[in-house]
């Protein structure tokens, strides 16, 4: 790392790593009923993957950079493993078996991920409940088709790579091994079943549903392939004009560390806040979806009353759903011709160099800058995840809810500015209850943390 | 087991608590897809965060500790579980041993946090992060990096009906040869730490046809001074054979120990 860029690849390895999970405060400042102050507070124990990593061996990254989240590590191993790919100077060479094989890693990560979130953690608030656990007592059927969904999401996961939680079989360069065909053809019928029982999920999403307005102006951003929906691969493009090479990525944004919070804001340099995830990938995706999916996508439309583009993030709930239909679509199209990769991994020669690589976890990108030294050892590491940059977006979303709800009692705010959060299913949104909520008006003192 | 840990007629309270971590071992819980309604029907599920809003107060029968003690809160907020709960499981790497994040218990944290943070005085921090029982007792530990999901029902099952749960503290080489997998190391000759290992992952990496990294931490007593004399045969290096010590459990012993070992080594090359 050169001493004059020093200071901006610190600040991105900032935003990463701190808001991985944990807990929040929100604190809204009122002075006649008009907003003075939204301040999400996000504290979360710093770990320090970026300082340790350096010394580890480049083949170690994989298994470390998975530990970050245990909700979605095939995204912090993807882009771990491309980045490096390119800082060994393999990138190009990587077969496209292995790349398929990796899509369908990356299929059951989405399902898994996307069902947890909409049917054990979203799905609850729009319905009235306080928890899955409640809710389930009078939606028995659908929690049922949902926890079985995400358990064959689960199942991809351990057939591809032996785990579903920080997988195994995870390499540089491709896989350890490659998956047996008898796995493939054991989850095909599965697969083909459940790709039907989430279609009728996802009507039931749209059409039993009222989704609040709250329309705002957004920035959408997110990998754009030619020829596919992303995930792994793609130029990162936004519906204002960025059109970056994902090299480039982290030097078209900017990252700033505001004393509330050990996290860092995003923003695209000399404009501002922009969003990350599902609605971003669908509003300028949409026409790349598989046809399963591309097929429900007007009825969709048509129930929730909406064309896209989506301004609405409530919507990321039906997004999601379209997103699950399209993992669950092209995965029962590998499973279906699946032949093993002639091999497994592409070998690699330890070399000096650099790479960065963002891919598509399942609440957006998430990206990886890192160099190497000549022994294969690891000389830098940046990781911007998704929720980072989601962070300001979510600020200013909580603005113009702010002077909608000043008439809620505290609780009842509370539960609006809690969904409200957790349509961009950050990874904090792991613990349901975790916003300390607190208002003050006409200039009282905000309380002490 | 203590019999007397679940109040006869009541339902159990469980509580789930996370502290620095990754959330994979909660996420754990809510994998056992197949059993989790019959589970939340077994217990009362009082306190957990990541799955619903509502607490019931202390005390809980049954808490669950995810997380190593990273931060001054954590190390304040451990006690309040410790006194709120009647029977503690430590569950995962980071409860058990530190975790991942320990590495910084041999580094200078104030220059990791300058490396890593744009404006270190806005971090609290510890120097150190460690296992939930260097801070308060622990009722029981269940290893993984993460753990797995039908150990984690096992200890639950045997809480509930107050037995003692079946946790296997031999080799990972156990599970592999029930198996039958070709053996990495001799066959392959790939530093494989499964002599070294605890079993419980049901030996996932040599099913992957690569060695070992000991994410269920050192088994009852392991024999790494033959393992090292064997690696090193083949030209690992002590610093090599240090960083396969220091992962996802490398601040336990006997891991932490031997890993300075071969610091040492390292130091006098």
């Amino acid at each position: 790392m050169s001493d004059s860029n020093k200071n901006s690849e610190r600040t991105i390895r900032v935003g990463a790593l701190a808001r991985v999970e944990g807990e929040g405060a929100l604190h809204l400042s009122m002075r006649n009923g008009r907003v003075e102050q939204v301040r999400l507070e996000i504290y979360e124990p710093p770990r320090f993957y970026e300082a340790f990593l350096r010394g580890r061996d480049f083949r170690e990254v994989p298994d470390i950079t998975a530990r970050i989240c245990g909700i979605c590590p095939v995204a912090y191993q993807m882009g771990s493993c491309h980045a490096l790919e390119k800082a060994m100077g393999v990138f190009d060479q990587i077969d496209p078996p292995i790349r398929t094989l990796r899509n369908l890693l990356y299929c059951g990560e989405w399902i898994e991920s996307h069902i947890l979130h909409m049917f054990m953690l979203h799905l609850p608030d729009f319905l009235g409940y306080e928890s899955v656990i409640t809710m389930a007592a009078d939606h028995g059927p659908v929690v049922k088709t949902a926890l079985k969904l995400k358990k064959l999401g689960n199942e991809i996961l351990a057939a591809v790579a032996g785990r579903a939680v920080h997988p195994v079989g995870v390499c540089v360069g491709g896989f350890y091994k490659a998956m047996e065909p008898a796995r493939a053809q054991a989850l095909l019928p599965e697969v083909r079943s459940a790709l039907d029982e989430m279609c009728n999920l996802t009507l039931f999403l749209a059409e039993k549903i009222e989704y609040p307005d709250f329309e705002r102006s957004y920035e959408f951003v997110a990998l754009c392939p030619e020829n596919e929906y992303p995930m792994n691969l793609g130029r990162i493009r936004s519906n204002r004009g960025l059109n970056v090479d994902q090299e480039e990525f982290g030097q078209a944004i900017e990252e700033r560390h505001v004393p509330h919070s050990t996290a860092l804001h995003s923003i695209i340099k000399g404009r501002g806040a922009y969003m990350v995830g599902p609605l971003a990938r669908l509003n300028l995706n949409h026409e790349k979806l598989h046809p399963r999916a591309a097929e429900l996508l007007p009825k969709v439309c048509a129930a929730v009353k909406r064309d896209l583009p989506w301004r609405n993030n409530f919507l990321s709930l039906p997004a999601r759903a379209l997103e699950t239909v399209h993992a669950l679509a092209p995965a029962a199209d590998i499973l279906e011709r699946y032949q093993p990769p002639p091999r497994p991994f592409v070998p690699i020669t330890p070399r000096a160099g650099s790479g960065g690589h963002g891919t598509e976890a399942p609440r957006g990108i998430c990206w990886h800058h890192y160099r190497t030294n000549a022994d294969g050892t690891i000389a830098s590491a940046g990781i911007i995840p998704p929720t980072s940059q989601n962070q300001m977006t979510i600020e200013e979303d909580l603005w113009q809810l702010a002077e909608q709800i000043t008439d809620l009692a505290d609780d009842q705010a509370c539960q609006r500015c809690e969904h409200l959060i957790r349509n961009y299913d950050p990874c904090i949104s792991c613990s349901v209850h975790f916003l300390k909520f607190s208002r003050s008006f006409d200039g009282e003192p905000a309380p002490a943390r | 087991m203590p019999q007397q840990v679940i109040p006869s007629g009541a339902k159990p309270k469980l509580a789930v608590y996370k502290f620095s971590s990754c959330d994979g071992c909660q996420l754990s819980l809510l994998n056992l897809e197949d059993q989790l309604l019959d589970l939340v029907g077994a217990v009362e599920v009082a306190y957990f965060l990541e799955a619903r809003k509502r607490e019931l107060p202390p005390p809980y029968d049954i808490a669950l500790v995810e997380g190593s003690i990273s931060t001054p809160e954590e190390a304040e907020r451990i006690h309040k579980v410790r006194h709120d709960s009647k029977f503690l499981v430590a569950i995962g790497a980071c409860a058990t041993s530190g975790g991942i994040q320990a590495l910084r218990n041999w580094a200078d944290v104030a220059e990791y946090n300058r490396l890593v943070y744009a404006s270190p005085q806005y971090i609290r921090t510890l120097d150190t992060a460690t296992p939930v029982a260097s801070h308060v007792f622990v009722d029981f530990e269940l290893r993984g990096c993460p753990v797995n999901a039908m150990q984690l029902l096992e200890l639950l099952s045997a809480v509930l009906v107050g037995r003692k749960p079946n946790i296997p503290t031999h080799s990972v080489c156990i599970e592999c040869k029930r198996q039958g997998l070709p053996c990495v190391l001799v066959s392959e000759g790939k530093p494989c730490l499964g002599p070294i290992t605890q079993a419980g992952c049901g030996a996932l990496c040599p099913a992957c046809a690569r060695p070992c990294y000991g994410c269920f931490g050192p088994m009852e007593q392991p024999n790494i001074d033959s393992l090292g004399a064997r690696f090193s045969e083949w030209r690992y290096s002590p610093r090599e054979m240090k960083r396969m010590l220091r992962l996802f459990n490398g601040y336990l012993e006997p891991f932490k120990q031997a890993s300075d070992h071969y610091e040492r080594l390292e130091q006098k090359q």
